[in-house]
């Protein structure tokens, strides 16, 4: 399963998603979300929902110097914290800007698909794909 | 113990010296919670008694609370000030992203002192305040502009506000606003102006954060709680679908709307600046304050023709609103839609209230049509009910001050008709320009005894709709209640929820929310707590000489019909009677 947009025209920009995924953690704030909104240009044009893609071959992992971005089965990377040198490579490699950084841990935030904040968009425009 | 150390601190900025510091404010959270409990001390702290409201010695105070960026719907910034348009305490609130970004910068409060030499706007992040040259923005003519060049000029693209001000502001309109983001205003009492004199552009400010929390469980099970309450239950129908547009048929089918200045108590095709109309016909998009499920923002697009070429569009993004269409439409007689959606745009771009400015420009056309002034005082133009061109053109004039007359607009209806005459139907309660509720003298009450003059501030037309219609409150009774009312909201607007969720956030579930991140009050101590700071803000007023009993009551109201039948002048007496005992210090 891996997270998708549905619909990005139906995003408020309530960034419920965004405090969701922080939420996981234990901790309330928004800050490293692993989905990001943001306009598109100011707020009357609507909204950018960024997320993870989840790509078969994922030039994040590529870019690795120390493998610490595994494959993950059904798309998209899972993060080994302990081989992490906190270069930043992977975010430049992704240029859907969908690896953010977590500047308390100097690692990359990295979607786990788990569907968390699917649950809080009160807007129907997530969704879990297989 | 409550170890949030980010709510504590406060962020002290000094306009004139360019310089900035943070110091920790324990004392003050640990006693007030936040937002308009802690904003009321600091203004104390900063504004000096008898402060020239334009003088470096009027500070701006901008506070958050400690459920901002932690649960749904904490989503608003109270600023206070000395008010320009009053002379007494200036508060105001404003959602968008202003209240997530000024928490997750790392701070629970800001204070802006002194005055600067150039125009700068103030850019924050990374714990560190820049300021910026404004000096190609300032006098610009649309605010709307403005506010692109510095979203373009700033980082923290998702995560910021962008606070500004307008030409309105800049010139010093006392009713002057501040605009955040888009569509989103510290619009009431003049904050724009108090902006403009200290050459203060605006703000941006934007930062990511967590937020630790004592009880993460508890934490997570009451977010749930809320976060359902907010999307399923009526609160997301009323306010989602329709938004507060909703009150216009509402508020017209029992004669409570105000229109033409309260010389008319229903309004002909009236239908067509409704809620449910502009929903069906004009209706883009629907837009969120950060952290708010709900969305209540109702955005209408309206494509004009060019005069000039074929095939030409311009489509335009207009935010609109209850108060809007009762201070840009009913109260001018204007029903046809797009000409009220435009000067609702114009307003947006001059960046001055919409309620104050509306009631100006009602008082106005009444004067011209009794007479009272001619085309000398308004300089050629011919208000009339219902024409939105001309009043296009006034809101330029009394932005510009093109004559003595226009400057007096500029001060507000209570001080053009202190000039002009015609008070008896200068529709403002302690000086600020009335909300769009005729529906009875609880409404009334509440706007002349509100701390700030503000319908929300006790929701008076709310006593009026489900009590004063059925039963015989006495004055007495009905002030009772809207302390009580006041006292509560004080909380809320100390944690800093939308009053739109007060619903959901019952005393009992402030307390449990407080809890999850390490802050013990109990139920009747926040009650006590309300109480306390309602006192305090009225201790501010009293020593800028603001009285109960000077209050001018004008004359409208008691021969307007309002669907009570119950407005007489004996009952506002004994209303502010009994008010002054209970509210102001002997
Ligand atoms: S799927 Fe999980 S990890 Fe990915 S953005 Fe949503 S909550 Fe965060
Ligand atoms: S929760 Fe849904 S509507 Fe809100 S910002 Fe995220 S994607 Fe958009």
């Amino acid at each position: 399963m891996k997270l998708s947009i549905i619909d990005a025209a139906r995003c408020v920009g309530c960034q419920s998603c965004m405090f969701a995924c922080v939420r996981r953690d234990n901790v309330a704030g928004i800050a490293s979300s692993c989905i990001f909104i943001k306009s598109r240009g100011g707020i009357s044009t609507g909204f950018r929902v960024i997320t993870c893609h989840a790509c078969e071959n994922p030039p994040c992992a590529r870019v690795c110097p120390t493998n610490a971005l595994e494959l993950r089965k059904g798309g998209g990377v899972k993060l080994i914290p302990e081989k992490c040198i906190g270069c930043g490579h992977c975010k430049e490699a992704c240029i859907i800007g969908a690896v953010r950084w977590n500047p308390e841990q100097n690692k990359p935030s990295i979607c786990i698909h788990c569907g968390y904040c699917v649950k809080y968009c009160p807007h129907g425009v997530l969704e879990m794909k297989k | 113990m409550n170890s949030d150390k980010l709510l504590h601190k406060v962020l002290y900025i000094d306009l004139t010296n360019k310089k900035f510091w943070v110091k920790n404010r324990k004392d003050l959270f640990d006693k007030y919670i936040g937002g308009t409990g802690v904003a009321i001390q600091l203004l104390k702290e900063e504004c000096p008694v008898g402060a020239d409201v334009f003088g470096p010695e009027n500070p701006i105070i901008m506070a958050v609370g400690p459920l901002t960026g932690v649960y749904p719907l904490a989503s608003k910034t109270v600023a206070m000030f000395k008010s320009p348009l009053t002379g007494n305490l200036g508060e105001s609130h404003v959602g968008g992203r202003s209240a997530i970004a000024i928490r997750m910068a790392g701070y629970g409060a800001l204070v802006i002192r002194g005055k600067s030499d150039i125009p700068v706007y103030l850019s924050i992040h990374d714990k560190k305040v820049i300021f910026k040259e404004a000096t190609t923005i300032w006098g610009m003519k649309s605010s709307i502009t403005a506010g692109r060049i510095m979203r373009e000029n700033e980082k923290g693209q998702g995560v910021r506000s962008i606070m500004r001000i307008g030409r309105g502001g800049e010139k010093l309109v006392k009713y002057a606003a501040v605009t955040a983001e888009t569509y989103r205003h510290f619009g009431r009492l003049g904050l724009g102006a108090v902006f403009g004199s200290k050459m203060l552009k605006g703000i941006v400010i934007a930062g990511e954060n967590t937020v630790k929390l004592s009880d993460p469980k508890g934490f997570k099970k009451l977010y749930n709680k809320l976060y359902e309450a907010a999307v399923d239950t009526s609160l997301m129908k009323k306010y989602h679908d329709l938004g507060t547009p909703v009150n216009v048929m509402v508020l017209d089918k029992i004669g409570a709307l105000p229109v033409k200045n309260l010389t008319e108590r229903n309004l002909k095709g009236i239908e067509k600046i409704s809620g449910e109309y502009l929903a069906e016909n004009y209706l883009a998009r629907r837009i969120a304050c950060a952290h708010c499920p709900v969305g209540c923002i109702h955005l209408a697009a309206i494509r004009e023709v060019s005069e000039h070429e074929d095939y030409f569009h311009k489509t335009t993004l207009i935010g609109y609103d209850f108060e809007l269409i009762f201070s840009l439409g009913s109260m001018l007689g204007i029903t046809d839609p797009e000409a009220m959606l435009k000067l609702i745009e114009e307003v947006e771009v001059e960046c001055v209230d919409a309620m104050s400015v509306g009631v100006v420009m009602a008082w106005a056309t009444e004067m011209f049509e009794k007479k009272l002034i001619s085309e000398k005082e308004t300089l050629g133009l011919k208000p009339v009910w219902g024409n939105s061109a001309t009043y296009m053109e006034m809101l330029t004039k009394i932005v510009l001050q093109e004559n003595d007359f226009y400057s007096a607009l500029a001060q507000g209806v209570d001080y053009a008709s202190s000039i002009y005459g015609g008070s008896e139907f200068a529709m403002s309660f302690g000086k600020n320009e009335m909300p769009g509720y005729n529906t009875g003298p609880a409404t009334y009450l509440g706007f002349l005894l509100g701390a700030r003059h503000s319908h929300l501030d006790n929701a008076g037309y709310s006593i009026d709709q489900t009590e004063m219609l059925t039963k015989d409150l006495a004055p007495e009774d009905v002030v009772d209640k809207i302390i009580k009312e006041e006292s509560l909201r004080q909380i809320l607007s100390s944690i800093l929820i939308c009053f739109f969720a007060r619903g959901i956030y019952t005393i009992d579930v402030v307390s449990e929310a407080l809890k999850t991140i390490g802050i013990d009050f109990k139920d009747d101590e926040l009650l006590k707590l309300g109480r306390e700071i309602l006192s305090e803000k009225y201790k501010f007023k009293a020593a800028e000489g603001h009285s109960i009993k000077d209050l001018r009551v004008p004359e409208r109201i008691y021969e307007a019909k309002d669907p009570t039948g119950k407005i007489t002048s004996e009952f506002i007496k004994r209303g502010f009677d009994y008010a002054s005992d209970k509210l102001e210090e002997k």
